[in-house]
């Protein structure tokens, strides 16, 4: 089972590597870690996804809210969230195919971003359901190159994901 | 003007205002701006002769002190080589802060002479650690990690200093207080988990406690005390939790695990519900967890949320520091007569006790621990190396007193006894030390004795010295059909073999040893003795014991015996071993 982790940790060196650091040494997979700068530009918000059973998952929270730069954990439960990643996908596309193309991307919303003679830059946004359609659909004409950013997630709603005010020892 | 000081001077201060009164470590270039400002400052220092043995010193000193350690390093391999004391360390949860010299800032990235990624390469083994680059943030960072390394669960803080930072001038600003918006380590425990844990026990009929380095303080260990003696609950300990709950006390099981007592690990079967306090459910502990404890519901208390539910699950979680939630446990425990159980383990205790066989022509290991135990009237602080001799410390002397048994737990670091009992003689000057080292053991940290004569600190060193790699020989001999690979220390009769002299006649290996080790400690300046047969073995400790300085005993060991009982690794508690 994959969950999604909303982690706010402090925006500052090193901070990545404690997280990545701490995943590996403890066995813990990845399937994606997006990261980015918060409201708070002192913040940085990650949202991690982990394969693995309610236990494991349960350890990583933990593990990572051992981490002094961490400030907040937070699981995103499947229907509470919307999820979104960001997809490139470079796809083969001679003249005669070219019309087909455009009208899958039509169809999923999505844009071509860059035109090439033989071939044409699709940006998809969405979630890895759609993402995933959109593929198998192109991989009939040659996909050459994949990039994705991985999974970011919101709580829906008025909840947030916000780092408790720090108390002062 | 006059309130500018350099990083240097910021750090000294600042350790100054922390309390320290003691640092171990060797200077470097990199630490040569804060070697100056020691120069004149009123903390004493320790020069270790490798940084791993200042880290182990600073490590006991912590233990034996219940304050924070300190040592200090300079970059590159003297950060390397303090690892493997930071990882000790942290295994263990001793609160320690390591100030580690790096390359000056513009040289960091570039393979400077000296450089190492300190931070990079103790971010697994550290509670925290910093890289100095403003000197403006030092101030802060020396309170923020002495606050860190101390509270919640405690652990090794290290900071990264950069030569140039500490040559740089600021007008510091000492925080009183600490601002860890990511840091809050909950302390006291939830009262309705408390109240349930309360319950559990108070209904109970075959309680029992487990308790180890959590404990193994006296304030937690008094409330530990009183839980068991008014409940009548049997205790077993762990290896770093030995002094948590008098050994000699009647209550007291012994050590739990692979090689506990048999009492200790069918009790710990045969419970129905467990207060399981400051621990950590190790795989040394637990054999087969699958196995463990089937019968008993667990109350699992520790100061680390993580720790719970990690390997075992638990009915009853406590997330607190074992000193803030006992008290409050112990005004809601209504104990339950728990005459028949108690009477149940005590016969148990009777028709399993420790033994050992005996033997009239050499020195037994065990015999050796239970002499030791006589003379000192069980009042040393104990220093351990890690291995056989080290399992017969923690069987044979039953340690009475919170924070007297020093031993390396969860790494298993051979060589920490000599670092050990230096730090741990300067934390308490008013105790007799005593290490009990392995001939292996010893060997890995030995220039530590030039340190321990330098500040003339009376420590015994008693080796349990059976000429091998005693406890890899024990499972070679019991797991590999006793192909002992790589296990002999017996250099002299190696040698011998190898030039084809007198192979026929090769002396028993009772006969020899590499090194020398009373002639090792003599050209050290450290007096010692050498007993070989069982008669000689009160004398010569005595000699030792009485010595006003440091002195050292090679006891010669009977060279294959095995540590008993034992859990086979991986099998469940109850099929422990008693003996061949």
């Amino acid at each position: 089972m994959r969950h999604t982790l909303a982690v706010l940790v402090e925006n500052s060196p090193g901070v990545l590597t404690r997280v990545a650091g701490l995943f590996s040494r403890r066995g813990f997979n990845i399937d994606s870690l997006a990261v980015g700068v918060t409201e708070d530009p002192a913040v940085s918000r990650m949202t991690i996804v982990v394969d693995g059973d309610e236990r494991l998952v349960e350890q990583v929270e933990k593990q990572l809210n051992k981490l002094i730069n961490v400030l907040k954990v937070s699981t995103l439960a499947p229907g509470e969230c919307v999820a979104r990643e960001l997809v490139l996908i470079k796809v083969n596309a001679e003249p005669e195919v070219r019309s087909q193309i455009l009208q899958i991307v039509d169809i999923f919303r999505a844009k071509i971003v860059d035109v090439g003679k033989r071939s044409l830059v699709v940006e998809i946004t969405g979630d890895e359901e759609k993402v995933e359609a959109l593929l198998q659909l192109l991989r009939e004409f040659g996909v050459r190159e994949v990039v994705r950013t991985g999974r970011i997630a919101m709580a829906r709603g008025a909840r947030v994901v916000r780092s408790a005010k720090g108390e002062t020892v | 003007m006059s309130n500018q000081k350099t990083g240097a001077q910021i750090l000294v201060e600042g350790l100054i205002r922390e309390g320290v009164e003691v640092l171990f470590g060797i200077p470097g270039g990199a630490v040569l701006p804060l070697y100056d400002a020691l120069y004149d400052a009123p903390i004493r220092h320790i020069l270790c002769r490798h940084e791993q043995g200042a880290a182990h010193a600073a490590d006991a000193y912590a233990r034996v002190t219940g304050r924070v350690g300190v040592c200090i390093v300079t970059s590159g391999p003297g950060a390397t080589n303090a690892v493997t004391g930071i990882a000790n360390a942290y295994m263990d949860s001793v609160p320690l802060v390591v100030i580690t010299g790096q390359v000056a800032s513009p040289l960091i990235g570039g393979d400077a002479f000296q450089e190492a990624d300190t931070v990079g390469i103790t971010m697994p083994v550290t509670k925290h650690n910093y890289l100095l680059r403003d000197v403006a943030d030092l101030a802060r960072i020396v309170r923020e990690a002495f606050h860190i390394a101390a509270t919640g669960r405690p652990g090794p803080v290290l900071i990264d200093l950069p030569r140039d930072v500490t040559q740089q001038t600021t007008e510091p600003r000492f925080p009183r207080a600490v601002h860890l918006p990511g840091y809050k380590p909950n302390l006291e425990g939830h009262p309705m988990q408390i109240q349930r844990a309360a319950k559990l026990l108070s209904e109970a009929e075959r309680p029992f406690i487990y308790a180890g380095g959590g404990v193994n303080n006296p304030e937690a260990a008094a409330g530990l005390r009183e839980l068991a003696e008014r409940g009548g609950i049997p205790v077993g300990l762990t290896l770093t939790g030995l002094g948590a709950f008098p050994g000699d006390h009647p209550l007291c099981t012994g050590m739990l695990g692979m090689h506990g007592t048999k009492t200790a690990n069918l009790a710990v079967s045969e419970a129905d519900v467990i207060f399981a306090v400051g621990v950590r459910f190790d795989d040394r502990v637990t054999g087969m967890v699958e196995r463990f404890a089937r019968q008993a519901r667990i109350i699992h208390l520790d100061v680390d949320p993580a720790e719970i539910g990690k390997n075992v699950p638990v009915a009853v979680p406590i997330v607190g520091d074992v000193r803030r939630v006992l008290p409050g446990l112990l005004a809601k425990f209504k104990p339950a007569d728990t005459a028949a159980w108690q009477a149940t383990v005590a016969a148990w205790q009777r028709e399993y006790p420790l033994t050992y066989r005996q033997s009239g022509a050499q020195i037994m290991p065990q015999a050796v621990i239970q002499e030791l135990f006589r003379q000192t009237k069980g009042e040393a602080v104990i220093c351990t190396d890690v291995g056989q001799h080290q399992m017969w410390a923690a069987q044979y002397y039953p340690v009475r007193e919170p924070r007297t048994f020093v031993t390396s737990g969860g790494l298993g670091t051979m060589g920490f006894g000599l670092p050990a009992a230096l730090g741990a003689q300067v934390g308490r000057p008013d105790k007799l030390v005593v290490q009990v080292a392995g001939d292996g053991s010893l060997q890995m940290t030995l220039q530590e004795l030039a340190t321990v004569v330098q500040e003339r600190l009376p420590v015994k060193i008693v080796v349990i010295n059976n000429g091998y790699l005693g406890m890899v020989r024990q499972w070679q001999e019991m797991f590999y059909r006793h192909r002992y690979s790589s296990v002999d220390l017996q250099a002299v009769q190696a040698l011998a073999q190898a030039a084809g002299a007198e192979a026929q006649s090769a002396t028993p290996p009772q006969n020899t040893s590499v090194p020398d080790f009373v002639k090792l400690a003599e050209a050290y300046g450290i007096p010692a003795w050498r007993a070989k047969r069982p008669e000689e073995l009160a004398p010569t400790l005595a000699r030792a014991l009485q010595a006003p300085g440091p002195a050292l005993v090679d006891c010669w060991v009977t060279p294959e015996e095995n540590v008993y009982p034992m859990v086979p690794p991986g099998r469940p508690l109850e099929e422990i071993i008693l003996g061949a």
